[in-house]
C-alpha cells in the first residue's frame, strides 16, 4: 500500500510481497470452499426446499391435508413413500412413524403450537418445524430397525421429553400394512 | 491519559459479575444434564437457567467488554478525555437496569424462553423490556464511539485514526446495525404480544429477524479479541504489529461480510427458499477471509518478537518467545481454540454437512470453543493488560495469570471436545434430562461426565479470575506510565481515505443487508396467513 511514511527500504516490499501471496492464498481457499459448496448442493440428494408453503396451526385438525386421519405414511402410485406428521406440545403424531427400507420417503410436516426441531438419528433428516408453515424434506432409508426421532428445539418444559420414533421395515411387510390401512403408523403392525 | 477510570472499571465489573454468575449456572446445568443426576424433578427450573446462563453470557458479558473496553480505547488512543462521559454512565445505568429487570421474570421463572425468545413462546414483558434497555444502554455508546473520533478527526485532519481507535468505531457500527434485526423482532413483534396488545405473531419472520441479529452479533463479541491482537499482543509481548493496513482490511471486511449471512441459521426452515440460502451460504464462506488474514498477520507479528528476542530458524523461534508472559499464552491458547473452532465452523457452514449437526449438542459445543474459550480469553488477557492503568496498581501475581489461563484453556478442551462428539452421536440440544439407560444413549453418558469435569475446571479458572483482579485492586501503587498500544513495523502516519473512514463500507454494508434480506422479509410480510397464536410460556395447556 502507498502510505506517506518513512522511505520504503527492501524490507518492507518484501513483507508486502509475502503479505499479498498471503491474501490470494485466502482468497483462494474461500473460492475452493464456495466451489465445494456449489458441488454439493447440486450433486447432492439432500437440498433445502425450494418453495414456501403454509399452514395455519388453528385450523390443522379440522381441515387440509394434516388432519389427524391423514397423518402417518402412505404409499404413493409411483412406489414412493409419503410421511404427513405434525410437531405439538410435547410429542409427535404418528409418535412412532413407520417407513419401508429401500425406498425413496418424503417427509411433509408442520407444528400445532410452537417452533420444534425434527431430526432422525444417524440420517440427514434435520428440519424446523415453524408453526404455520410446512416443512419438506426427502430422504430413503438404507437398513432395517428403530431410530430416535427427538425435538431439537426448546419448545417448553416438556422438550426433554419430546421423542418420537421411526421404525424402518422391510419392504414387504410394508405393502402389507398398505393393504389394510390407508394412512400406517407403528401401531398398524 | 486515562479519565474516564471508574467508568470503565464500572463496565468490566459488571461484565465480570454477570459472566461469574453464569458461570456456575453453565456447570449446573451441564451436571443436571449429565448421568451424575437423575431426573430433575421439575425441568422448568432448567430452562429458567439456561435463559440466565444464555442471556448474560451472549448479551450482558460482551455488550459491556466491548463498551469499556471502547471507552478506554477512546482515551488512550486518541490520547484525550472522552467527550460525554455524562452520557456513557446513562448507557451504563441503562444497561444495569435493564440487567435487573430482565433477571427477576427469569428467575421466577415467568420468562423461560431461551436467550434465543423464538416465538410463538412468549414470556413475561419484563424479560424483554430489560434486554432492549441493555441494547439501548450499547447505542449510546455506539454514538460516543462517532462523534469522539468526528472530533479528533476534526482537530488532526488528515491524520491517520489510530488502528486501535478504527477498529473500536467499526465494530461499535457493525453492532448498531446487526442490533436493529432482534430491536425489530423485540418491539414490533414479541413486545406488542408479551403486553397483551396482539394475540398472533410471525414466527418464521421472527426467526428471520432474529438471524439477522444471530450471525454478526458473534463478530461484535469477537471485536475486543481481534483489537487486542492487532493492538496489544505485539507489543505485550516485545515484537511489531506485522502491517497496520492488513489489520485496517479486516475491519472493514467484518463491517461488510459479517452482516449478509444470517440466513446460514434458517438453512432447516421452512420459510426461507433454497435460492437465498444459498446465497448467504456463499457469504459465509467469505468471512472466513478476514480471519485468515488476520491469522496471518498476528503470527507474522509474534514471529518478529521472537526474531527480536535471537529465535532462529524456519520454526525454531518459536522456542524463543516469551512463554512466561501471560499475554504469550493468551494469544496461543485462543490461536488453538480459533482453529480447531474454524475447523467446525467449516462444517457449519454448508447446507450438506450442517443437516448432520443442526441443533445438535455440536452447535452448543462449537459456540462453547470459539466465543466462550477462543474470545473470552482475549477478554481475560484484556482485563489483565490494561488493570495496572485503571488502578493504578500492579497487577503482580503472574504465576496465578498463567494458571487462570492455564486452567480456562485446558477447561474448556475437556468441557468441548467431549460435547462436540455427543452431538454427532445425535444429542439434541437444549434438554433439561437424558434417559442414558436407552442403548442408543448410553454411549454419550461418559463424555457428558468428561463435560461436566471440563466444566469444573472452569470454574475454579473463573475464581482464579476473580481473584487475581481483585487483588489488583488492594496491591501496591505504581505508575503504569502511559497507555501503548503495538506500533506496527511500518507504521503510517497517513492512510489512503478507504482505510482510515467507514463510509463506503457502511453503505456496502447496510446495502448488501437490504439485498440478502429484503426479499426474504417482504414475501414473508406479503404472505397471508403467516400469523399464529402465541403461546405463554408457563401456562398450563
Ligand atoms: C465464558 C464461558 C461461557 C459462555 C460465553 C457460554 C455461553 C452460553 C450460551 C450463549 C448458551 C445458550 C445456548 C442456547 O440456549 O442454545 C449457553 C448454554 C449452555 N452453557 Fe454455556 N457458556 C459458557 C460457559 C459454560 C460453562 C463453563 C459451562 C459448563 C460446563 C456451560 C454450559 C452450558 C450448558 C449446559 C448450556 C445449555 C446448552 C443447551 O441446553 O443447549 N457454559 N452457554
Ligand atoms: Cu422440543
Ligand atoms: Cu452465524
Amino acid at each position: 500500500m502507498t502510505h506517506d511514511h518513512e522511505p520504503h527500504g527492501e524490507g518492507a516490499q518484501r513483507a508486502e510481497r509475502i503479505e499479498r501471496r498471503w491474501a490470494t492464498l485466502s482468497v483462494g481457499i474461500v473460492a475452493l470452499l464456495i466451489v465445494m459448496a456449489a458441488f454439493a448442493g447440486i450433486h447432492q440428494a439432500t437440498m433445502p426446499q425450494p418453495v414456501l408453503e403454509t399452514a395455519d396451526p388453528r385450523t390443522l385438525h379440522i381441515a387440509g391435508e394434516f388432519t389427524e386421519a391423514n397423518l402417518g405414511s402412505s404409499l404413493e402410485p409411483d412406489g414412493s413413500v409419503m410421511v404427513r406428521a405434525i410437531g405439538q406440545q410435547y410429542s409427535f403424531t404418528p409418535a412412532c412413524i413407520v417407513v419401508p427400507v429401500g425406498t425413496p420417503i418424503a417427509f411433509r410436516a408442520t407444528s400445532a403450537d410452537v417452533v420444534h426441531g425434527f431430526l432422525i438419528d444417524g440420517t440427514n433428516v434435520n428440519v424446523m418445524l415453524v408453526p404455520g408453515y410446512v416443512s419438506t424434506i426427502a430422504t430413503r432409508f438404507e437398513t432395517t430397525g428403530e431410530r430416535h426421532m427427538p425435538c431439537h428445539e426448546f419448545c417448553g418444559t416438556g422438550h426433554e421429553g419430546m421423542w418420537g420414533r421411526i421404525r424402518v421395515v422391510d419392504k414387504a411387510t410394508f405393502q402389507e400394512m398398505a393393504t389394510r390401512h390407508r394412512r400406517l403408523s407403528c401401531v398398524d403392525q | 491519559m486515562l479519565t474516564s477510570k471508574r467508568l470503565i472499571l464500572a463496565h468490566f465489573w459488571l461484565a465480570f459479575a454477570a459472566f461469574a454468575g453464569a458461570l456456575l449456572l453453565g456447570e449446573w446445568q451441564m451436571f443436571i444434564r449429565s448421568p451424575l443426576h437423575a431426573w430433575i424433578s421439575n425441568p422448568e427450573w432448567y430452562y429458567r437457567s439456561v435463559t440466565g446462563h444464555g442471556t448474560a453470557m451472549a448479551y450482558v458479558l460482551p455488550t459491556l467488554v466491548a463498551m469499556g473496553f471502547g471507552y478506554f480505547i477512546t482515551e488512550a488512543a486518541l490520547k484525550r478525555p472522552l467527550i460525554g462521559r455524562a452520557w456513557a454512565w446513562v448507557g451504563f445505568g441503562l444497561a444495569v437496569v435493564g440487567t435487573i429487570t430482565a433477571v427477576i421474570p427469569v428467575a421466577l421463572g415467568a420468562a423461560s424462553v431461551l436467550y434465543t425468545f423464538y416465538p410463538p413462546l412468549v414470556g413475561n414483558p419484563f424479560y424483554y423490556i430489560g434486554v432492549v434497555l441493555v441494547v439501548v444502554g450499547s447505542w449510546i455508546w455506539v454514538a460516543l464511539m462517532s462523534v469522539n473520533l468526528y472530533r479528533w478527526k476534526k482537530d488532526n485532519p488528515g491524520a491517520a485514526v489510530p488502528l486501535a481507535m478504527f477498529a473500536n468505531v467499526a465494530g461499535s457500527y457493525l453492532w448498531a446495525w446487526t442490533s436493529v434485526g432482534a430491536a425489530i423482532e423485540l418491539l414490533f413483534q414479541i413486545l406488542p404480544v408479551a403486553l397483551g396488545l396482539r394475540t398472533t405473531i410471525d414466527a418464521g419472520l421472527a426467526r428471520v429477524f432474529f438471524s439477522w441479529t444471530l450471525h454478526a452479533i458473534v463478530y461484535f463479541w469477537l471485536m475486543p479479541t481481534y483489537i487486542a491482537y492487532y493492538t496489544i499482543v505485539p507489543r505485550a509481548i516485545g515484537g511489531r504489529l506485522y502491517s497496520d493496513s492488513m489489520g485496517r482490511l479486516s475491519f472493514i471486511l467484518f463491517l461488510v461480510v459479517a452482516m449478509p449471512i444470517g440466513v446460514h441459521h434458517l438453512f432447516m426452515d421452512p420459510q426461507v427458499g433454497g435460492g437465498f440460502k444459498f446465497l448467504h451460504s456463499v457469504f459465509t464462506a467469505l468471512v472466513a477471509l478476514p480471519t485468515l488474514l488476520t491469522v496471518f498477520t498476528i503470527c507474522a507479528s509474534v514471529e518478529i518478537a521472537a526474531r527480536l528476542r535471537g529465535g532462529r530458524g524456519a520454526l525454531g523461534w518459536i522456542r524463543a518467545l516469551p512463554w512466561r508472559n501471560p499475554m504469550m499464552l493468551a494469544i496461543a491458547f485462543s490461536f488453538v481454540m480459533l482453529g480447531f473452532g474454524g475447523a467446525g465452523g467449516l462444517i457449519n457452514m454448508s447446507y450438506q454437512l450442517d443437516a448432520v449437526i443442526h441443533n445438535t449438542q455440536w452447535i452448543t459445543g462449537h459456540f462453547h470453543l470459539i466465543f466462550g474459550g477462543a474470545i473470552v480469553i482475549m477478554y481475560f488477557a484484556i482485563a489483565y493488560d490494561v488493570w495496572p492503568h485503571l488502578t493504578g496498581r500492579a497487577l503482580e501475581c503472574h504465576g496465578l495469570i498463567r494458571a487462570q489461563l492455564w486452567t480456562w484453556f485446558i477447561g474448556m478442551m475437556v468441557l468441548t471436545f467431549p460435547w462436540h462428539w455427543v452431538g454427532i452421536l445425535g444429542m439434541p440440544r437444549r434438554m433439561a434430562y437424558y434417559d442414558y439407560t436407552d442403548p442408543a444413549l448410553a454411549p454419550q453418558a461418559n463424555w457428558v461426565i468428561m463435560s461436566v469435569i471440563g466444566g469444573a475446571i472452569l470454574v475454579l479458572s473463573g475464581i482464579l479470575f476473580l481473584a487475581v483482579l481483585i487483588r489488583g485492586h488492594r496491591a501496591p501503587q505504581i505508575d503504569p506510565g502511559p497507555y501503548r498500544f503495538s506500533v506496527a513495523v511500518h507504521q503510517p502516519r497517513r492512510v489512503p481515505v478507504a482505510l482510515n473512514s467507514y463510509g463506503l463500507w457502511l453503505s456496502l454494508m447496510v446495502g448488501l443487508t437490504l439485498v440478502n434480506y429484503g426479499f426474504p422479509i417482504l414475501h414473508l410480510l406479503t404472505t397471508p396467513g403467516t400469523d399464529v397464536p402465541a403461546i405463554t410460556v408457563g401456562a398450563q395447556k
